[in-house]
């Protein structure tokens, strides 16, 4: 059966509306083929890109024209080590690509690019203050979040596990707890494996997923952004549908009476 | 030493402005998805060719990558 979508099943970041609830990144592709056939499979309306430095030896093809319009492009700072890195990279991006928003990253630790929340605040002010819209990747901390939507941050996207390393939501009671709690959209970003992993995300509240590696690294990437699609959906879908209290003991489903024997 | 980095690479500074600059790269003001720093702030597209390049200018040129 289609479950009609209603006005709660769309996603709204900043000014930007979406019917998917999963963001996926544009990196690590065997080849450009798996790429856009995984963008494709997933559903996804958003495509993260990185900001680089071009090739001294010229303009090659741009990311740009190999999407050609499919997605919107959500600009990430990664790499970034400090706010004014990452504030001059989201203004790069926002000249390059004409989009007034971003994946704010700033890393605090380079072996497991974790956040630096000191920064990372710092940049989500400065940005919003430059009229961005900010969707800033940071730790799984209910106060950090909580301190990045006050400075006006968008979204919030803790992270579930270390980037790139498929370990899953480490600490799902600590996400819980900021989707219970923030005032705006907690998106996963980091960490996921597999597509139970994303299920699990939106079931614990999270208004959408955000993925890369689970998908490109996947052996078959355009078959992984398809159950990331699918585990997107039934997570969200489980979790409007209410799911039941979990009881020590059995629950009987079938009647109690008229049992042969009795 | 007349020189500018571009890009972190130190090289002769021989354009006038960042406009003619980018035009020894092939990308023009129609080339779309590109962006320009000097010296740490964004230079505008409309801004190329009226900014001029002096000795010890850092220019960086970006444009977006596959990523996450």
């Amino acid at each position: 059966m289609e479950i009609p979508m209603t006005t709660d099943d769309v996603l709204t970041i900043g000014a930007r509306r979406f019917r998917s609830r999963l963001f996926l990144g544009t990196g690590g592709y065997p080849n450009q083929k798996a790429m856009l056939d995984s963008l494709a499979a997933s559903g996804t309306e958003v495509a993260t890109a990185a900001i680089r430095r071009i090739s001294l030896d010229g303009y090659g093809e741009s990311l740009i024209d190999v999407l050609g319009g499919r997605v919107t492009l959500l600009p990430n700072t990664a790499g970034c080590l400090t706010a004014k890195e990452a504030v001059l990279t989201a203004q790069l991006a926002r000249e390059a690509l004409g989009l007034d928003w971003v994946k704010l990253e700033v890393i605090g630790d380079r072996e497991l690019l974790y956040p630096d929340s000191e920064e990372l605040l710092k940049a989500t002010a400065e940005l919003v203050a430059d009229g961005f819209t900010v969707l800033p990747y940071c730790t799984d901390d209910l106060v950090t979040c909580r301190k990045l939507a006050d400075a006006g941050a968008a979204a919030v996207m803790p992270l579930g596990a270390p980037i790139g390393s498929g370990l899953g939501i480490r600490n799902p009671h600590a996400i819980e707890v900021i989707c219970a709690r923030s005032p705006v959209p907690v998106i996963l970003d980091a960490g996921i494996g597999t597509a139970s992993d994303a299920a699990l995300a939106m079931e614990l509240g999270c208004a959408a997923v955000l993925l890369n590696t689970a998908v490109s690294k996947a052996r078959d990437p355009v078959r992984m952004a398809a159950a990331m699609r699918d585990a997107v959906a039934a997570g969200w879908n489980a979790r409007q549908a209410g799911r039941i209290p979990r009881r020590f003991g059995a629950e009987a489903s079938s009647p109690q009476l008229g049992l042969i024997g009795s | 030493m007349t020189t500018i980095r571009v890009n972190g690479t130190a090289e002769p500074l021989e354009a006038a402005s960042v406009a003619d600059l980018l035009a020894a790269r092939g990308i023009g003001p129609d080339t779309p998805a590109v962006a320009v720093a000097l010296n740490g702030a964004v230079v505008r597209r409309a801004q190329w060719a009226e900014t001029p390049l002096n000795p010890g200018d850092d220019l960086d040129i970006v444009r977006p990558f596959q990523g996450g």
